[in-house]
C-alpha cells in the first residue's frame, strides 16, 4: 500500500477524568482516500479519542498533526475549520427546520446582508445531489426518517469541506437498505480523497466497508490491522482482551434456551390491553422463569406495548393482572411496587440521571420504592451498590463516579443494576443490548437468561432478531403497532421464520 | 489547588473581601459588643437582617433544585405579615402570648396552603413553575391589600415582637429561628433520602418518574415548604417594625432569594443544591446591603452597585471563567513541539 502524508496523526494521546483514565497514551492515524474503523468495547475509549480529535476535550498530553500540521483544538469549531467534521450517532440537527437550512446552517449565502433563500436551496440540492439523496430541500427535516437524518447530517459536514469525516455509529438506527446507501456514499466520498473515521458495533459492517482497523482496549491501544490480516475471531478477542479458545468457551456458557413451564397462573396476563394512536389491543401473558422477545420493525409497537405493561403510558383498554393484581396501573409506580422492572429504550431521556452518581443511580428505584423518609442506611446502600457493580463488571468500579462519564454499555449495567436491586417479579427491557459492544451485550444476554432461569419473567425487546430468538421461550411478532402472532420459540425457529412472519403480517 | 476548585470557593472569597473591604473602611466593623447581655455590632447586623432572605431562600433552593421557581415569595410575605397582624390588632387583648401564638398559627398555615397552591399548579395542572407562581405573585399583594384594608396595620405587643427583635440567650431570635430552620432542612434533605431524589426530578424528570420516584408530591413538597418558609420570614419582616405594609412588605425578595441561590452555586437548570452556598449567598446579599448603607452610597445608585458585585461573583462562577483562572491556559498548549517520536503500531 503506498501511504501518502497521513490525514490525521494522533501521538500518545493521554486524557483523564476525575477517577477515570479514558485514554492512556494511544497512537491513531488516519489517511486519505480511506475508510478506518476504530474498534473496541464500550468504555474502550472511542468516543473520548473522536472527542479529542474534535476538539470537544483538550488533551493531557500527547500531539495531534492535520496534514503535517501540528493543531491543537480548544473547541469543535476549530476542529471544524481544519476540515475535521463530526457526524454524531444522535442526529445533532433541528428538525423543525427544513432539509435545506440544515444542511445550509451557519454557512447561508448572503447577497446584500440578507440570506439569499434561492441559492440557499440550491446549494442545498447539490450537496443531496452529490450524496445520491432525492429529497425535496425545502421539506421539514423532522418529516423525514432517520436515516435520511443521517445522510443530512453528512451532506451538512460536505458543507465545510471536510478532508476527514468522523461517523460515530451512524448504522445504529438504520435497517438494511438505509446502510447500503449509507455505504454507497461513504465509499463515494472515500474515492474523493476524503479520509473516513467510522465506529459501529457491527462487526459484519465494518468488514463491508473498512480498509483499517484500530482496536481500542480500556483506553490503550491494542492495535492497528488491515482487514484482511484480522479475522472476526480475533477482532473480537483483541476487543474483549481474551484470546479466541477463551471466547469459544464464552460462547458455550450463554445456556441453552430451555422450555420454562407454562403451567400454573401466568405472571403477566394482559387482555385487550390497548391505547389508542400507540398500539392495538394485545393479548400477552408471560409465566414465571419465561423470556417472551418482542420481535418487529422500529416503530412497530414494541416499545408501547412494554410501556402499557408498565404503566408508563395508561392503557385506555383491557385489562393487565400482574401477580394475581389486576386493575387500572395508574402509575409506575404502582407497576413497581407489583413487581414490575422496567428499563426503557431511551437510555439518556429516560433511564439515567446523568448528574446523580453510579451509587445514586444504582440505590434510585429501590429508594423511591422506600420512599423518601426512610433512608436507605449507608452501609446497606454499599453493600448493594458494591455487589452490583462486581456482579455485571460496571466499569469505572468506582460508586462515586458521575453516570454521564460512563460508557454506553456501563450506563446500560447501572440500569439492570437499579432494577436487579429492586428484586423485581417482572423484568421489562427494551432494547437493552442497543449501542452496546460485543463483550457487553453477551453479558447481559447471559444475565437475563440467568434471571429467567431463577424464575423471574421476563420481557425483552431487541432490533436484533438473533438476540431474540437466542434468548427468548416465545417470541410476539409486532407489525405496524399490532400484535400478529406468537410463536413458541423452539431449536427448529430462525431468523428467517421471525422475518417471514414481520413480513407478512402474520397472515401465511 | 484542589480547594479553589469547590463550588464555594469564590462566594466565600467574595464574602471575605466585602469582609475585609468594610474593615479597612470601618477598623471595628467586625467588632462585637455586649450590652445589657445582648450582643451587638455589624456582623450580628448583617445576621439579624439575613434571617427572612435566608428563610426565603432556603425555600426557593428546594424550588429551584426541581427545575422551578417561585415568584410568589414575596407576596406571601407580604400576607403572613397583614394575617398576623390584623388578627392581633383586631383581638381584645394583643398582649397575651395566647393570641400572638393563634395569629402566628393562622398566618403560617395559609402561607402554607398557599405553597400548597403553586405546588398544585405546577406538579398537577403542568403548568410551568414560572406562570404558576406568577399568579400568586400578582394577585398575593392584593389579597394582603384585602386584609389590610388598604392601611398599613400597625399593633403594639410585646410577644409579637420577640420574632424579630427579641434577643435570647444573647442572640437575636430571628437569627435563632433561621438557624434552625437552616439545621431542620439541612437534616429533611441530607439524612433523608429526600435531597437526592429532589436533585434526581431536577436533573431528569422523566427518568425519576419511570424509576417509581413519586415526583408529583415531592414538587408538590417543596412549593409548600417555600411557602411556609416565606410565611415566616413574613412574621419576622412585620415584627421588626411592628406593621404589615401590603405593598412593601417583602418586596423583590424573590429577586434577592434567587439570587442568592444563584450566588451559592446551585444552577437554574435544577439538579445539585447547595444549601450552604445559598447561606454564603444570602450573607453576601446582606453585607453588600449594609456597606452600601455604611458607605453613604446613595441609595438610588444602590441596585447598580448591588448589580456589579453580583456580576462578578457570577462571573468568577461560570465555568469557562473558572477554568481559564484554576488551570491557567486551556489544557491542549501543554503540546510543545515534541521531538518526533516514530509511530509505533503493533501490526
Amino acid at each position: 500500500m503506498t501511504t501518502p502524508a497521513p490525514a490525521v496523526e494522533m501521538t500518545g494521546i493521554s486524557i483523564e477524568f476525575p477517577g477515570v483514565k479514558a485514554l492512556d497514551g494511544v497512537d491513531f492515524r488516519l489517511y486519505p482516500g480511506e475508510v478506518h474503523s476504530l474498534m473496541g468495547e464500550n468504555g474502550a475509549g472511542k468516543s473520548t479519542l473522536i472527542k479529542a480529535l474534535t476538539g470537544v476535550y483538550g488533551i493531557d498530553s500527547g500531539r495531534i498533526t492535520v496534514y503535517g500540521e501540528p493543531k491543537t483544538f480548544s473547541g469543535p469549531a476549530q476542529a471544524q475549520e481544519a476540515g475535521i467534521s463530526t457526524v454524531y450517532q444522535e442526529v445533532n440537527l433541528c428538525e423543525n427546520l427544513s432539509v435545506a437550512e440544515n444542511i445550509m446552517l451557519g454557512h447561508e449565502p448572503r447577497r446584500g446582508g440578507r440570506i439569499d433563500w434561492r441559492s440557499l436551496r440550491r446549494e442545498a440540492g447539490t450537496y443531496l445531489a452529490r450524496l445520491g439523496l432525492d429529497i425535496d430541500p425545502r421539506s421539514a427535516l423532522g418529516s423525514h426518517s432517520l436515516a435520511i437524518q443521517q445522510l443530512v447530517a453528512i451532506s451538512r459536514a460536505m458543507v465545510v469541506d471536510a478532508k476527514v469525516l468522523i461517523l460515530d455509529e451512524p448504522t445504529s438506527s438504520l435497517d438494511a437498505g438505509e446502510v447500503a446507501q449509507l455505504f454507497a456514499v461513504m465509499r463515494s466520498l472515500r474515492d474523493q480523497g476524503v479520509a473516513i473515521l467510522f465506529v459501529s458495533h457491527f462487526i459484519e459492517q465494518v468488514y463491508e466497508i473498512s480498509d483499517r482497523l484500530t482496536v481500542l482496549r480500556n483506553g490503550q491501544l491494542v492495535g492497528e490491522y488491515l482487514v484482511g490480516d484480522l479475522s472476526r475471531r480475533e477482532l473480537v478477542a483483541k476487543m474483549i482482551g481474551q484470546s479466541v479458545e477463551e471466547l469459544s468457551a464464552l460462547d458455550a456458557a450463554v445456556p441453552a434456551r430451555s422450555s420454562a413451564s407454562t403451567g400454573g397462573e401466568p405472571t403477566v396476563k394482559a387482555i385487550g390491553l390497548g391505547r389508542r394512536g400507540a398500539i392495538s389491543p394485545f393479548d400477552l401473558d408471560v409465566y414465571e422463569g419465561e423470556v417472551v422477545g418482542l420481535a418487529g420493525l422500529l416503530g412497530s409497537g414494541r416499545s408501547e406495548l412494554a410501556r402499557l405493561l408498565y404503566g408508563a403510558d395508561h392503557a385506555d383498554t383491557g385489562q393487565l393482572t400482574i401477580g394475581g393484581h389486576s386493575g387500572r396501573l395508574r402509575t409506575p409506580r404502582a407497576a413497581m411496587k407489583l413487581g414490575v422492572a422496567f428499563s426503557s429504550e431511551h437510555r439518556k431521556a429516560e433511564g439515567i440521571v446523568g448528574d446523580l452518581t453510579v451509587r445514586e443511580n444504582i440505590m434510585l428505584a429501590l429508594q423511591a420504592d422506600r420512599g423518601w423518609a426512610r433512608r436507605i442506611p449507608s452501609r446497606k446502600a454499599d453493600e448493594v451498590v458494591a455487589k452490583y457493580i462486581d456482579a455485571l463488571g460496571i466499569r469505572p468500579a468506582n460508586p462515586e463516579a458521575l453516570v454521564r462519564n460512563l460508557s454506553g454499555g456501563n450506563q446500560q449495567k447501572v440500569l439492570l443494576a437499579r432494577w436487579l436491586a429492586t428484586a423485581p417479579k417482572v423484568l421489562i427491557l427494551d432494547e437493552p443490548t442497543r449501542g452496546i459492544d460485543v463483550g457487553a451485550k453477551g453479558e447481559i444476554m447471559r444475565l437475563v437468561a440467568q434471571l429467567a432461569a431463577d424464575g423471574m419473567s421476563v420481557v425483552f425487546i431487541s432490533a436484533e432478531l438473533e438476540e431474540v430468538l437466542r434468548l427468548s421461550h416465545r417470541i410476539a411478532v409486532m407489525r405496524d403497532r399490532t400484535k400478529v402472532a406468537e410463536i413458541t420459540n423452539d431449536s427448529t425457529t430462525s431468523v428467517d421464520d421471525v422475518v417471514e412472519l414481520i413480513a407478512s403480517g402474520g397472515r401465511s | 489547588m484542589r480547594f479553589t476548585r469547590h463550588r464555594l470557593f469564590w462566594p466565600l472569597v467574595a464574602l471575605v473581601a466585602l469582609l475585609v473591604a468594610n474593615t479597612i473602611n470601618t477598623p471595628d466593623f467586625l467588632g462585637l459588643r455586649l450590652q445589657d447581655g445582648h450582643l451587638f455590632g455589624a456582623p450580628i447586623d448583617i445576621l439579624r437582617n439575613s434571617a427572612p432572605l435566608l428563610l426565603v431562600a432556603l425555600g426557593m433552593t428546594l424550588v429551584i433544585a426541581t427545575r422551578g421557581i417561585d415568584l410568589s415569595v414575596g407576596a406571601v410575605v407580604a400576607i403572613s405579615g397583614a394575617v398576623a397582624l390584623s388578627f392581633i390588632g383586631s383581638s381584645s387583648d394583643p398582649g397575651a402570648l395566647s393570641t400572638v401564638l393563634v395569629a402566628v398559627g393562622i398566618a403560617l398555615a395559609l402561607c402554607f396552603v398557599l405553597g400548597v397552591w403553586n405546588g398544585f399548579l405546577v406538579s398537577v395542572l403542568g403548568i410551568q413553575p414560572i406562570i404558576a407562581t406568577l399568579v400568586l405573585m400578582t394577585a398575593g399583594r392584593g389579597i394582603a391589600m384585602l386584609i389590610t384594608e388598604g392601611q398599613i396595620t400597625t399593633i403594639n405587643s410585646a410577644p409579637y415582637r420577640v420574632i424579630g427583635g427579641g434577643y435570647w440567650i444573647g442572640l437575636p431570635v430571628s437569627i435563632l429561628i433561621a438557624g434552625a430552620i437552616f439545621a431542620l432542612v439541612a437534616v429533611l434533605t441530607r439524612r433523608t433520602a429526600l435531597g437526592v431524589l429532589i436533585e434526581s426530578v431536577g436533573i431528569n424528570p422523566e427518568a425519576s418518574r419511570l424509576a417509581g420516584v413519586q415526583s408529583r408530591s415531592i414538587v408538590w413538597t417543596v412549593y409548600a415548604l417555600s411557602g411556609l418558609f416565606a410565611g415566616i420570614a413574613g412574621l419576622m419582616i412585620s415584627s421588626n417594625v411592628m406593621a404589615a405594609d401590603a405593598n412593601n412588605a417583602g418586596l423583590f425578595i424573590e429577586l434577592d432569594a434567587i439570587l442568592a441561590v444563584v450566588i451559592g452555586g446551585t444552577s437554574l437548570a435544577g439538579g445539585k443544591f447547595s444549601l450552604a452556598g445559598t447561606v454564603v449567598g444570602v450573607f453576601i446579599i446582606q453585607t453588600l446591603t449594609l456597606t452600601v448603607t455604611i458607605l453613604g452610597i446613595s441609595p438610588s445608585i444602590t441596585p447598580l452597585f448591588k448589580a456589579i458585585v453580583v456580576i462578578a461573583v457570577v462571573l468568577v462562577q461560570a465555568p469557562i471563567v473558572r477554568r481559564r483562572m484554576s488551570s491557567g491556559p486551556p489544557r491542549p498548549t501543554q503540546t510543545a513541539p515534541a521531538p518526533k517520536t516514530p509511530v509505533e503500531v503493533a501490526a
